[in-house]
């Protein structure tokens, strides 16, 4: 197999959209990926002949969006290899699932208890934990990061001992694109019986995910990130641990008897769903994974990867350019400054050229203070980008650096 | 001169620029030319909320006119606020808490700007109007 990007862009309608008189050249897909037309058609195709809701009704479409809206769970439960179908949890994404997991772990924990993130995480991987810090009094350490972007090995596993309750811990940087080596952060922390969750968030658009070879206990992303619709992604959690957890949040559907005296929960995957969930958003998740599947990942990674490389080069070229995250485990993200220059004005004058980047903190304040920046300019590729694209965000850089020097 | 002879001189100034690049070598232009901020008045205080860059903003009453002056570390976000103080310095409150500032989507800035860019404008405005109507008893 091999990787035709032609091909696979004229799947992607959007991306022949001009903005002004320059045609569109999208760079901000560690943000939110586009979408192919098979999932846009897979979502109208929901409400013109599927709409119903799921696991009640005994009518037919109740039926055929039931078993589409599980069929998706299926599809997505082999594309990351889970063992059970049931172990797939639809969430509202990556925040959602973090968020769940915050809650419903969170309960069995003591004061004293300890959890360890890492410098690079999201704010989504950050805030949930300090409510736990201030509700249960348990302690939040901080894995710290090195120069380069990557993270210390060593000092993580001097905080690790027999109080690490739990490792939350992002698969990719966001912000700088580093890929940590999560094999063996999570082998460490099973050895001091510690449980972890991977923030797979940026990481299953770029590449294939074990999650038995891993051996995460549990995993969250969001479907939008990975050619799906936006509100709708999966927290992944072994059965095993998923049962051992009490429910989040109570309604129709997580449910097995209610009276006014006692409740019981249903089963897996219930009763982490309470209320009707974002069904079209789930089967159109569903039509993304199995689109993703027919793809060649490794020349798709190579392919990323060759982006990454000219993209790298041609910057470092451009005077005063500091490109942040340097380690060389990288995927195709590059966050950059200018000397001198705001990250704002070039975003500024990028967009007026077609040129579509994200500026700012990209929610990570915390690696921001580490460099003493506000921001930067974060180039993200995905697999439609083209060395076109390329020479397009080269061009009206230098344009806009000529334009504010 | 009013705020309506400042939006008319602004409208004209504009109008000679064919392209969305002419407009911003103006607008970077125009950034580069203000005045640097007085130290003690480039505040926590004075820090313009919601807008995407640090944009400083202080005003005081002369007479019966409010003076504007402002500073950004984005030069094009400074630009901004520099046609912004061009147009509202030395007006009254009244004046100031009663334009519409309709030269913004005259010269073509609003669609231009990028949605959060778009907002710092907003907010700049509005910033300028809270100390137009604080001032308007002093």
């Amino acid at each position: 197999m091999s990787f035709d990007v032609a091909a696979v862009r004229s799947e992607f309608p959007i991306l022949k959209e001009k903005i002004g008189k320059y045609p569109l050249v999208y760079l901000d897909n560690g943000a939110t990926t586009q979408k192919p037309q098979i999932v846009i058609d897979a979502i109208c195709n929901y409400y013109t002949h599927q709409n119903a809701n799921i696991h009640r009704g005994v009518h037919h479409l109740s039926q055929v969006s039931t078993e589409a809206y599980e069929t998706a769970r299926t599809t997505i439960q082999k594309a990351i290899n889970a063992t059970h179908n049931h172990e797939c949890i639809f969430t509202k994404g990556t925040t959602d699932g973090i968020n769940l997991i915050a809650h419903s772990f969170g309960k069995g924990l003591e004061k004293g208890d300890e959890i360890i993130i890492s410098a690079l995480e999201h704010h989504s991987n950050i805030v949930p934990w300090q409510f736990l810090v201030e509700e249960k009094g348990v302690l939040l350490k901080v894995i710290p990061m090195l120069q380069d972007g990557s993270l210390d090995f060593d000092a993580f596993l001097a905080l690790l001992s027999a109080k690490t309750k739990l490792l939350s811990i992002t698969h990719i940087s966001n912000a700088l694109g580093i890929i940590n080596p999560i094999e063996k952060y999570i082998e460490a922390a099973h050895k001091v019986g510690a449980k972890v969750l991977i923030d797979a968030a940026q990481s299953l658009q770029h590449f294939a995910i074990d999650v038995q070879a891993l051996d995460c206990d549990f995993m969250v992303f969001s479907g939008h990130k990975i050619f799906g619709p936006t509100g709708v992604g999966i927290l992944y959690g072994k059965e095993v641990e998923l049962n051992a957890l009490p429910p989040y949040q109570g309604g129709g559907d997580m449910i097995k008897t209610v009276t006014f005296e006692k409740t019981t929960y249903n089963e897996l995957p219930h009763k982490f769903e309470a209320g009707t969930p974002n069904i079209v958003g789930g089967i159109a998740l569903g039509t993304a994974f199995e689109w993703r599947n027919k793809l060649d990942l490794k020349a798709v990674e190579a392919h990323e990867n060759e982006l990454l490389a000219i993209t790298t080069e041609a910057l470092l070229k451009i005077d005063g350019l500091k490109i942040y995250g340097d380690a060389p485990n990288k995927s195709s993200v590059i966050s950059f400054l200018i000397d001198g220059l705001h990250p704002y004005d070039i975003g500024t004058l990028l967009n007026q050229q077609g040129v579509a980047v994200r500026t700012g903190h990209h929610c990570t304040q915390p690696i921001m203070d580490y460099y003493h920046i506000p921001g930067t300019i974060r180039v993200s590729f995905s697999l439609y980008n083209t060395k076109s694209d390329v020479e397009s965000l080269i061009t009206a850089l230098k344009k806009a650096v000529k334009m504010l020097k | 001169m009013t705020i309506e002879e400042k939006e008319k001189e602004l409208i004209a100034d504009f109008s000679i620029y064919e392209d969305w690049m002419e407009k911003y070598e103006y607008i970077i232009e125009l950034g580069k030319d203000l005045p640097i901020l007085k130290p003690e008045h480039k505040t926590k205080e004075n820090i313009i909320v919601g807008c995407q860059s640090q944009v400083w903003l202080f005003a005081e009453k002369k007479g019966d006119k409010v003076i504007f002056t402002a500073e950004a570390d984005a030069i094009i976000a400074k630009g901004i606020i520099a046609l912004l103080v061009d147009v509202l310095s030395n007006q009254t409150p009244e004046a100031i808490l009663n334009t519409e500032l309709n030269f913004i989507k005259e010269i073509g800035l609003q669609e231009h700007l990028s949605p959060t860019r778009s907002n710092g404008l907003v907010a700049m405005v509005k910033q300028m109007k809270l100390y137009a109507l604080a001032l308007k008893n002093s």
